[in-house]
């Protein structure tokens, strides 16, 4: 009989080493004249175990991780056994795993990623096929009702912008998805393009079906190669009608996450952003309403519509309904994906489930919501992961980044990052964000330095309102949010003279 | 690898893309792939060929990052610099990295063989710090990975 092997093919395994496990896999296999079946799937997302090689069984898939080559002949010699030391028993019992509440990320790890057979098997397309049924009124009722909001940042409800879209009238529309998902700390969009790419698929036909789209763009960075060619197959698989699907690739820019930015962007232009209004809703691409969502947002929908709003409003606190998948990242323990119900608080994300810092080190901050995102100190380890409570308390909850640093971080030096990462990929268009990035990132220096430090950091923090309020877009409008919350919550680090 | 630069494929590969809306990004990036950069005298025929300015096709060109006006070494290294990577002490990687190919962030080795480019995240930030190799991912990088790209770049010697 043969034993199916699976191994993935997500960008983290591989980089760590999972293809270089398959070769000695299928050499070892091969020497003991075994039957087995390496399937690559995306990754479970528990990126401290990658690579994981799962067996199947009669009990389930058992885990072993992480596998360098060099455990590979002991592996097949002892038959993959329960007593191998890298054994990490039946995988979906995993406490990371299994304290999840795995909607949007139920299949990631487990599928071939471009198997349509797989997909259907595991639920595929019947959000979508339930959507046909429902019709487009009923479906946009469906996902208001759901409480989904953006998962890219700004949390807006997607039921109130699809409907915008619906109602508006025009000889085209169109569907984007923004898969430029340049906030570090965060790789949930390259998850599902790399483990579920037909569940971005369905939720882009869902939204085309909802609104009356018949085209749909997906704007992948080009930071993400192994997501653009596995997206670029899965678009070449899908047997949608009706709705046709092009791959677009950045070129390097952040800011063309920024929805306008990046409508000039798939039109032909520099990625400046766009003046509001016109809304994208009314006049997206090429001047036509169009929805741009982010991956996350659009692969949430087909869930939705298959098991019900109902089942997914339920879950989750206050006005951030559903789950939200929160990516641990920077130096923690158990960096990865964890799929919950908005509401654990941060403490219990980064202590609990992360396990503190990889170093062995105390946390002593951690940034929520990339680099725009504010910085939290343990003190505040009590806020829940809600959309509402985050804003007050100067944060953000952004597109669900967690970045933990141990105590030997600068905070003077990650405010000054923040300020230089502004200008390095400001688009120009307007004078707070091109200006004050620089300028910023200057005074920040002569702070660092020990120059006028109290002088200087009123002339931050006066800064930061001139970019709060007088910036086209969040680039600009969110990077005090690091900046300040750096200078308020970690004072000390910006007293010190340094060599 | 890329050839030098030729108007006749420049023209086919507009031409594959004529069909398109907003064709010019699809366009750039087959023009760098074919040249290995954007070549001078590819912005006034895409220019003319998409009724644009030269101004215009030059603005896209230098707004991204990634749009080179010249070749890259026979391989790139892009070393993350974001926050994640931070975290897991990638600035002094990266130091490492610039001072043992004696090369400062953007530029090249004297031989042309490396490229080290910054990134500003690569998704790979729960085994950070990481990079890309020729596209390649890399992570959990170390000093010790140093000696592995150099390994890793130097097999084209004598090809």
């Amino acid at each position: 009989m043969t034993r199916r092997l699976f191994v993935p093919r997500d960008a983290a395994a591989r980089a760590v080493g999972a293809d270089k496990v398959v070769a000695a896999l299928r050499d070892e296999t091969a020497r003991h004249g075994l039957d087995v079946e390496i399937v690559r799937t995306g990754s479970r997302g528990l990126f401290w175990l990658e690579p994981l090689i799962e067996i199947e069984t009669p009990a389930g898939r058992i885990g072993f991780g992480p596998v360098a080559p060099r455990d590979v002949p002991g592996l097949v010699e002892g038959g993959f056994a329960a007593s191998h030391p890298l054994c990490v028993g039946r995988t979906e019992e995993i406490p990371f795993l299994k304290r999840q509440t795995r909607l949007t990320f139920a299949r990631c790890g487990i599928v071939d990623p471009l198997s349509l057979t797989d997909y259907r098997a595991h639920g595929g397309f019947r959000g979508l096929e339930r959507a046909h049924s429902l019709g487009a009124a009923k479906t946009l009722e469906e996902i208001a009702r759901s409480g989904l909001r953006g998962r890219g940042g700004a949390g807006f409800p997607a039921g109130i912008k699809w409907k915008t879209v619906a109602d508006a009238e025009a000889d085209r529309k169109y569907v984007v998805c923004n898969a430029d998902e340049g906030d570090s700390g965060t790789y949930a969009d390259r998850m599902i393009m790399e483990g579920d790419p037909f569940l971005a698929i369905e939720g882009m036909a869902i939204a085309g079906f909802a609104v009356g789209a018949s085209k749909g763009y997906i704007y992948i960075r080009s930071e993400y190669p192994d997501a653009v060619r596995t997206m670029q197959q899965a678009v070449a698989l899908s047997p949608l009608d009706g709705f046709e699907i092009e791959v677009r690739v950045g070129a390097g820019a952040y800011v063309c996450g920024e929805e306008t930015s990046l409508l000039e962007s798939l039109e032909g232009r520099r990625g400046q952003v766009r003046a509001k209004p016109p809304l994208p809703a009314h006049k997206g691409l090429f001047g036509r309403p169009t929805v741009v969502n982010n991956l996350v947002t659009l692969a949430s929908v087909p869930g939705i519509l298959a098991d019900g709003a109902e089942a997914y409003a339920v879950l989750g606190v206050g006005r951030s309904r559903g789950t939200m998948p929160i990516q641990l990242a920077g130096n923690v323990k158990h960096g990865g994906l964890f799929e919950v119900p908005f509401g654990l608080t941060l403490g219990e994300i980064v202590d609990d489930i992360g396990g503190g810092t990889q170093s062995g080190r105390p946390v002593r901050a951690v940034q929520v919501g990339g680099p725009l995102g504010a910085y939290f100190p343990r003190a505040l380890f009590d806020t829940p992961f809600d959309y509402e409570a985050f804003a007050a308390r100067d944060g953000l909850v952004g597109h669900g980044g967690v970045v933990v640093f141990d105590d030997t971080v600068d905070m003077a030096r990650q405010a000054r990052f923040a300020l230089e990462f502004c200008a390095v990929e400001s688009c120009g268009k307007c004078t707070p964000c091109r200006i004050g990035s620089v300028r910023g990132a200057e005074t920040l220096d002569r702070i660092i330095r020990g120059d006028h430090a109290e002088a200087n950091l009123a002339l931050i923090a006066d800064l930061c309102q001139t970019l709060k309020f007088g910036s086209l877009c969040a680039l600009g409008g969110f990077t005090p949010y690091p900046v300040m919350s750096a200078i308020n919550h970690f004072p000390e680090d910006f007293h010190v003279a340094r060599s | 690898m890329p050839t030098s630069w030729n108007p006749s494929q420049a023209s086919e590969i507009i031409r594959r893309h004529s069909g398109r809306d907003g064709p010019l990004l699809p366009i750039l990036h087959d023009v760098q792939a074919a040249f290995g950069c954007i070549p001078a005298p590819a912005i006034p025929q895409i220019a003319e060929a998409l009724n644009l300015t030269r101004a215009e096709v030059h603005g896209v060109v230098s707004f991204y990052h990634d749009f080179r006006e010249a070749p890259a070494g026979r391989h790139v290294l892009k070393l993350c610099r974001a926050e994640a990577c931070q975290s897991m002490k990638g600035e002094a990687l990266a130091e490492a990295v610039l001072r043992h190919f004696g090369v400062a962030w953007g530029g090249t080795t004297a031989d042309g063989r490396l490229t080290v480019e910054a990134a500003y995240c690569l998704g790979l930030c729960a085994c950070a710090p990481s990079g890309l190799l020729d596209g390649q991912p890399l992570a959990r990088l170390t000093p010790a990975s140093v000696d592995e790209i150099t390994r890793e770049i130097g097999q084209e010697v004598g090809r």
